[in-house]
């Protein structure tokens, strides 16, 4: 397969001037400014296949949109090639150009040719551009009339009329209310179903699941993580997490004893869940000893992955279990008979510490997730205890 | 790898500029200049109760102004309004080209920054506008000049397509350069302003020629006569090409109004700023377009 966009070691150097003459009377003036170098972008190298809808994320100012534009030859790269085939629209804003005297109509037109529509192909598709942004009474008013949210609608209904090979989306399927918000994925997946590649930089990580099938995380200008769109969710989370809460450190220990697996299983054995509300949860933490230790301990806490408040920790010294010297690998099972907790995402931070000192072996913080579902959205057969009486009446 | 027509290539170089196939990838984006300038002028005619009638009002206030100068200052020149229309209405789409071109970049700083569209379109934009007026004008101009009787004068018309030529390239020259300047400079645009007044002023457009070439005599320094040096200004020449197309006689009435040149060596004289203008055109597209690539970053 061929790639419809290659990116090979793309680095990118903004220079922050200090004092930088801003006009010829400053430059005339004034000595040197003074510039400090910021990289943007480190040595990035990607490949989206023809037909492929790859989602970038990463944190703000991680480099996501300066890729973006790279790629759709707005800025220059420092250094590195991109080779990109085939038509590219780059949706990097919505309206573009679009001017407040103008009416719709006017402003469709002129909208479409900056996204390399010609007058004939807007003549052909104006009908359902209009209809798609909803605005059949409007089309004739000057735009200044218009609301933000009818101004957004245009943009985007223009936007998707373009006819691309390549699609960049930078942020812009966030628009308006839920309704159109769907209605514009919707076309997305059109677009998917079409064999058009595409590559979104949204911050709607549940979006990069749900639509793409690759993801590439940038993180301080490099690609971070990439590969199936939950793995690289599932990371970014974590250096989100890692971004919020400034102490946050997600391992340390001295690892005499380390955790070598961590298995989240739901009633029916090991599963990237999701698990029943009332359902149980099992906690398997397979355990390494390379340092002979006798006052192991493992405990876990899960928390509630919107408050990142801890509803539930269990320790093996609490429940009177002395795991003490072993060779080897040993393996440690929490059974939760039913989590009662509200529908959503939780986090598992596991520990290994001494007993007696409060030591930390090793532990890890929030690195494992599950998600709590209502029983009634699984779809498959699962195991509920059916109680059968008979009697005399 | 090979590279087929197909793959766009981006490099940290900024490619060179070919001309020929520059100008094929400004035509396939022609849809985007005649957009930008349908916007420009419906912006700035559908607002107003007159609207197109605005772009003849400045010729027209320009000339009962200077007529009223003229009259107090008995300099008379026959058929003024001829004479100072022919050359006003040049110096108009250089000034409103030249002025609102160089501004083209940073207004519309929001599409620089978002959209990838080949940037020579907003330059060129500023001076399709400056065009569209200055089509308008000059229709009324030749209307005028046929109601009145003046008449067109043979072969003297045909300077003005050189001078029209000639006067459209060095306009777009400057354009370039100014536009891509003033993105770093922020106030080039108001030195510009400053510029054009005395540029203007240098410029045969309201006073006749002939009485700088009679002031300067035959005075020269360095062995170079100063009426060779008033000639250097390119728009002295191209303004004169236009009033020797229209304005034609060059002494009404024994009036000397026209510089005492033969049409021909003026139709040389245009020949060779045509020539320069289009290799400093060459040169300030150069420009424009290496530093093209930087004005999303520099915005």
């Amino acid at each position: 397969m061929t790639a419809a966009i290659e990116v090979r070691d793309i680095s990118k150097k903004f220079r922050l001037y200090r004092d930088r003459p801003t006009s010829v009377k400053q430059r005339l003036l004034s000595s040197r400014s003074r510039a400090e170098d910021f990289w943007a972008l480190h040595d990035v190298t990607l490949d989206v296949p023809e037909g492929a809808s790859i989602g970038l994320i990463g944190e703000n100012g991680s480099g996501k949109t300066t890729l973006l534009k790279i790629i759709a030859g707005i800025l220059r790269p420092t250094a590195g090639v991109v080779r990109q085939r085939g038509r590219l629209a780059p949706l990097l804003e919505l309206g573009a150009g679009f001017h407040p005297e103008l009416t719709g109509r006017e402003n469709v037109y002129l909208n479409a040719s900056f996204l390399g529509l010609t007058r004939k192909d807007v003549d052909r598709v104006y009908e359902s551009i209009v209809a798609f942004a909803e605005l059949e009474d409007f089309m004739d008013s000057q735009v200044k009339f218009y609301s933000s949210g009818m101004l957004v609608r245009l943009g985007f209904a223009v936007a998707v009329h373009v006819d691309p090979e390549v699609l960049l989306i930078d942020e812009v399927l966030a628009v308006g209310d839920e309704a159109f918000q769907a209605k514009c994925v919707e076309r997305v997946r059109q677009f998917q179903l079409d064999g058009r590649t595409i590559v979104l930089v949204t911050h709607a990580l549940d979006m990069v699941v749900a639509i793409c099938d690759r993801a590439v995380m940038l993180h301080r200008g490099r690609v971070h993580a990439s590969g199936r769109p939950d793995d690289v969710v599932r990371d970014m989370r974590r250096v989100l997490l890692g971004v919020t809460d400034p102490n946050f450190v997600p391992e340390e220990g001295t690892r005499e004893v380390e955790i070598d697996d961590v298995e989240l299983m739901g009633a029916s054995g090991p599963a990237e869940l999701p698990l029943v509300r009332g359902g149980p949860l099992t906690i398997q933490v397979d355990v390494r000893m390379n340092v002979p230790v006798d006052d192991l301990d493992v405990d876990f806490a899960i928390l509630d992955g919107i408050t990142n408040h801890p509803v539930l920790d269990a320790r093996t010294s609490a429940k009177g279990i002395e795991i003490g010297r072993f060779d080897g690998e040993r393996r440690v099972r929490f059974h939760i008979g039913a989590f009662p907790y509200r529908t959503g995402k939780y986090w598992v931070t596991i520990g290994l510490s001494s007993r007696t000192t409060g030591h930390l072996y090793h532990v890890q913080t929030q690195r494992y997730t599950f998600d709590v579902v209502e029983a009634e959205r699984i779809q498959g057969r699962i195991d509920v205890p059916v109680g059968v009486e008979v009697e005399d009446l | 790898m090979v590279a087929d027509a197909d793959v766009a290539v981006r490099t940290s170089e900024p490619p060179r500029l070919r001309v020929v196939r520059r100008l094929r990838v400004l035509y396939a984006h022609r849809e985007i200049l005649l957009n930008l300038i349908r916007k420009e002028l419906k912006v700035k005619y559908t607002a107003s109760v007159l609207g197109a009638v605005w772009s003849l009002l400045n010729p027209l206030v320009f000339l009962a102004v200077f007529t009223f100068v003229v009259k107090i200052t008995h300099s008379l020149v026959p058929k003024f309004p001829v004479y100072l229309l022919s050359g006003l209405l040049a110096w108009n789409l250089f000034q409103v080209s030249v002025s609102t071109g160089a501004r083209s970049v940073i207004d519309n700083s929001n599409l620089v920054k978002k959209v990838a569209f080949p940037r020579e379109i907003l330059p060129l934009s500023a001076i399709g506008v400056a065009l569209v007026d200055f089509v308008l004008q000059t229709a009324v101009l030749l209307l005028f000049i046929l109601a009145s009787g003046y008449g067109f004068h043979w072969p003297e018309i045909v300077l003005y397509p050189l001078s029209f030529a000639t006067l459209v390239v060095f306009t777009t020259a400057l354009t370039f350069w100014l536009s891509a300047l003033n993105v770093r400079y922020r106030d080039v645009q108001h030195l510009l302003n400053i510029a054009l007044l005395v540029w203007f002023w240098l410029t045969p457009i309201v006073y006749s020629a002939f009485l700088v070439q009679d002031a300067i005599g035959e005075g020269s320094i360095l062995g170079i006569s100063l009426w060779d040096f008033y000639l250097v200004n390119p728009l002295a020449p191209i303004v004169l090409g236009f009033q020797r197309a229209l304005y034609a006689v060059p002494t009404p009435g024994g009036i000397h109004v026209l510089p005492d040149v033969t049409l021909w060596w003026l139709a040389a004289v245009l020949g060779i700023v045509l020539v320069a203008s289009l290799l400093l055109l060459l040169y300030t597209w150069r420009v424009f377009f290496d530093r093209s690539g930087d004005f999303a970053e520099e915005l």
